[in-house]
Order: structure tokens, then sequence, then C-alpha cells
């Protein structure tokens, strides 16, 4: 008889796979994964206890750090709830801003996953060109606001910067651009023999677990739930436009990976219908008092970032700082449903299973 | 002249606004709901379950429950396990220090009915302890780990009650306001 014992295995929180500082330690039996605590915080920096002795202006750029890799959202998801708290009316046209530079950073965003997460799997060759297509994207947003990835473009009313002159036509032609470059990808990955084997059946959970743990985003319309938010709680002007939502129905990787995808196609055409209806003149800010006292009292609102539900909690004492600012990270959500879907797993499928979660380590961490 | 123009909107507005909100506002129509929720609770756990229901009307009509610390569990089964409630995600948990006392506050979701619901419950600073709900929501795990270790609330039968976001040797809790920095330039 051979004889096993179970090995203590560390991972991170400086490793690549591990998209951040995440750690984990892992408890393996030869091959089989008995156990996986991961160990957060690494990157930690008290967003919302500093955002208690800022303004609400202020607070937008702090955001930006949160959920580095979807700005736009973060900002929105801050802006959006002081709004609302302080029923602000937003012009039209800062409205379509606001919905064309969300939805391109939901594609960055998707595009960054699906590079990193096949070179987590062995694939080199398309995390050249999705960073590639998303470099358009930030040259984009660059050219708007000055910034690739920490923007600070949105605020309370309205958004800071108008569209420069010719903008709208170069974001209507990327987005004939990345439609036409999609095939590309479906090509290139889509039907892989060695990607279909490294993701099909694997990391599967239902939609009971999935509530459980309240996921949100691709990780929990995989499971066959129609749910997002900018369908089932609208906000912005997203109510306009005509789109789909992508869900699945295995609950597995693979499929993660085409619900993702497909989020890319229906953000492209949101931002095709938005160009196309973007009005030609028009404010950028509303009627904003100099000095944003939000009245007192409470609000939490939800919305779709890239990740899932990103939520904002403000409670105001009527004061121009908040009393206390929670965010309800996504990443942090469907972070913590990892040890389940580790336990007993074959060791090579860990990383295939934390990359398809998608997290953000600057968004677990806050 | 035009330092005087913008100033007057700045300050009475809000002011004005403020009045109105709390003594005129049309009744909310969600309000036949949260109604319906506190007989119902109250007919299960007796008169002292729910202290207050109201409604959140600049939260897009928010029906709110404050609960007594003692129900905590009891209300969160009831709203997640009957059927006609169904409150089964966790969309969101706070924790809030008010200088006089703590607020917990979970934010409900029914996804078929897309009905949402915020409860409450207020503990005491010194002694903030409330019945870990861990067991109800999956979600509720990490989420009381982050409120223990920033806002040094105890929930008792959490699975492991150990500090999440900071290093397990700090010391304090730091969204206490109270709490005092080591270095104040930070």
């Amino acid at each position: 008889m051979i004889r096993t014992e179970e090995m203590l295995l560390n991972v991170g929180p400086q490793h690549p796979s591990t998209h951040g500082v995440l750690r984990l330690l892992v408890k393996v039996d030869g091959e089989r994964i008995v156990e996986a605590e991961p160990v957060i915080g690494y990157l930690h920096r008290g967003t919302e206890k500093l955002a208690e002795d800022l303004t609400y202006t202020q607070i937008i750029p702090y955001t930006d750090r949160m959920d580095y890799l979807s700005a736009m959202t973060n900002n929105y998801a801050i802006v959006h709830a002081t709004e609302k708290m302080m029923g602000l009316e937003i012009p039209e046209r800062a409205e379509f801003l606001r919905v064309i530079v969300m939805e391109l950073n939901r594609i960055a965003s998707h595009l960054v996953w699906m590079g990193t997460y096949l070179l987590d799997i062995g694939a080199m060759s398309p995390f050249l060109y999705a960073f590639r297509d998303r470099e358009q994207i930030l040259d984009l947003f660059n050219e708007l606001c000055g910034a690739r990835l920490t923007y600070n473009y949105m605020r309370v009313g309205g958004v800071k910067w108008d569209a420069p002159s010719g903008w709208i036509g170069k974001v209507d032609h990327f987005v004939t651009y990345l439609q036409k470059q999609m095939k590309e990808y479906h090509q290139l990955v889509t039907g892989n023999e060695i990607f279909m084997q490294r993701t099909k059946g694997i990391g599967v959970y239902d939609q009971e677990t999935a509530i459980s743990f309240a996921l949100s985003g691709a990780n929990l319309r995989v499971t066959g739930l129609n749910w997002d938010l900018r369908k089932d709680s609208p906000y912005s002007i997203y109510e306009k436009f005509t789109f789909e939502v992508p869900v699945g129905e295995a609950g597995d990787l693979y499929q993660k990976y085409l619900c993702r995808m497909r989020e890319i196609d229906e953000s492209l055409k949101i931002v095709a219908q938005a160009v196309d209806d973007f009005p030609a003149e028009g404010k950028i800010m509303g009627k904003v008092p100099r000095v944003l006292r939000v009245p007192e009292g409470e609000v939490y609102v939800g919305i779709e970032s890239p990740r899932g539900e990103l939520g904002c909690h403000i409670v105001s004492k009527g004061k121009d700082k908040p009393w206390r600012l929670k965010f309800r990270r996504p990443s942090f959500y469907n972070l913590q449903i990892l040890p389940t879907l580790l336990k007993d797993e074959n060791i090579s499928n860990l990383v295939a299973i934390l990359g398809g979660i998608d997290i953000v380590l600057g968004e677990v961490d806050g | 002249m035009s330092e005087e123009d913008k100033k007057p909107p700045v300050r009475p507005k809000p002011a004005a606004k403020k009045v109105v909100d709390e003594k005129a506002l049309p009744p909310s129509p969600k309000q036949p709901v949260v109604d319906d929720l506190v007989t119902q609770l109250k007919g299960k756990l007796g008169e002292r379950a729910v202290l207050e229901g109201y409604i959140n009307q600049p939260n897009d009509h928010l029906p709110t429950l404050i609960i007594s610390q003692e129900k905590w569990i009891d209300v969160l089964s009831i709203l997640k396990n009957e059927p006609d409630l169904h409150f089964t995600y966790l969309q969101n948990a706070s924790a809030i220090d008010y200088e006089t006392h703590l607020e917990v506050v979970f934010h409900l979701h029914d996804l078929n009915r897309k009905e949402r619901v915020a409860v409450k419950v207020k503990l005491d600073r010194e002694q903030a302890v409330l019945p870990s709900a861990s067991h109800l929501f999956a979600a509720a795990n990490w989420n009381e780990r982050e409120m223990y270790d920033l806002m040094g609330i105890h929930f008792t039968g959490h699975p492991e009650l150990k500090r999440i976001l900071l290093p397990d040797e700090w010391v304090g809790h730091p969204l206490r306001k109270d709490y005092v920095a080591l270095d104040k330039e930070v």
C-alpha cells in the first residue's frame, strides 16, 4: 500500500494566476483538493473609512481604484446613489455619454478577462489579441478624459468632459471593428478542443447555490437565471435600448465564457444604438449646487458592473460628507463560493475555476 | 452679483425640501406591502418582533423594517423561507455606527417577484452581539466577518468569526466613529 498524506500548499499572494494579491491556502491529498481557504485583504485601503472624511466629489477618484478594470461603472455607482438621494435631474447628453463609456468599459473588462483567463489555462495568443482591442477602448477614454484606467470622469449631476469633436465617430468606427473582430475570437477560442476539455463540465454549481451566495453578473446568469440590473431595476437610460441578457444553462466554465462573450456583443449593440441616438447638443452637467449637501437619510442602489451587482449604500446626516458609505463589491461576494467549488476538485482545475469567477482584488479588498 | 445669484438656491432649498418631505409626502404605493409584512411578522413572532415598518421613499420606495434584536434570526428565516415572501438573495449587508448605537442592515431581494426589503436591527455599542445568519444565507458568512472586522460586531454561532480584511493582530475596528487612527495623516 502506498501511504499518502495531506499537504498544505500556499498559492499567492504573489502569483500571476491569482490576478492580484489573493492568497489561497490549499490542503491537497495527492492531486485532490481537500480544502481551500482564500486569504484576502492584502489590498485593503479602507476606502469606506476614508470616504467619511471626503466630500461626495472627492470620493469619485477613490472608486476608480476599486475595480480598476471597470472604473467607469464604479464612478457611476457613487454618483448615481448621490443623485438619487438629492433627486437630481441629469441632462440627456450626459446620460448618453455615461452609457457609452460604461458599456465600452464593460467590453474592455470582459476582453481582459477573456485574454487572461485563456492565458491561465495555457493559451498565449488570445491574450495578445484581446489586449490589442482593449487598447483601442483605452485610447478612446484617454481622448475623452485624459486617463487610461482611473478616469475620474463622472460627476454628481453629469460628466466632467464633453466628447471632443469626432469622438462619437471614432466610437462608431470601433463598434463596427470589434463586431468583426468577435468572429475572430470565436474562431480562435470557442471551438478549441483543449479549451473545451478544460472548461466543459468544470466548476459547476446550481441556481440555488448561486442565489444563496448572492452571486451576480455572469456568475449568476450562467446558472440559467435571467437577472441583469440594467433590465430588472433600470437605471440611467438603459430602458431606451434594446438588448438581450445572455444566460447559460449548465453553470460550467465554458458557459461562463460564452455568457461573457455574448455580453460583449450586447454591449456593442447598446453602444451602437447610443451612438446613433446621441443628442447633437446639450448640457453635460445638470443644475447642481456648488456644495453638495445630501439630505438626511439613506439609500442603497445597485448597478450592473461587468462583475455583477455593484451597490452603493450611503447614509447621510445632511452634511457634505457621507456619514457612512458602503460598497457592495461584486468580486467580494463572488469569491466567497470558491472554497465550495474547489472542494474535492482536481488541483489542475484550481486556476481554471478561480479565473472563471473573474475577480479584481482591488474590489475584493475594498 | 453672480455670487449672490448662486448662493440662495444652495442653502434654503434643502431645508425647504426637508419640511415638505417629512410632512406632506403622498402615501407611497408600497405602503400596503410594508403594512402586510409587519402584520404577518407580528402575527407569527409577537407584537415586539417588529419595532417599526416604514417606506424609504427616496430609495425607490423601499420597504424597511426595524427588527428587535431577539427576533433577528426568526424574522430573517421567515422572510427567506415563506413561499410567498421568498427573500432568498442577500443583496447587501451593511453596518453603521450612529454613535448612539450600531445598526446592521440587510437588503434582501426576491429575484422572482423583483421585490426588495431592508431589515435593520439596532445594537448596543458596548455589547454589539447578534446571532449569525450564515446558516440562512451563505453570503452572510464573509459579510459578517467584514462587519466584525471593521465594525466590531460579534456574531454568535458564526462558523469562523475572525478578521477578513485587516491583519489578525490589528487592534480596534476602524469603521467605528471613535476609532483613533495610528497615523493621523493617513
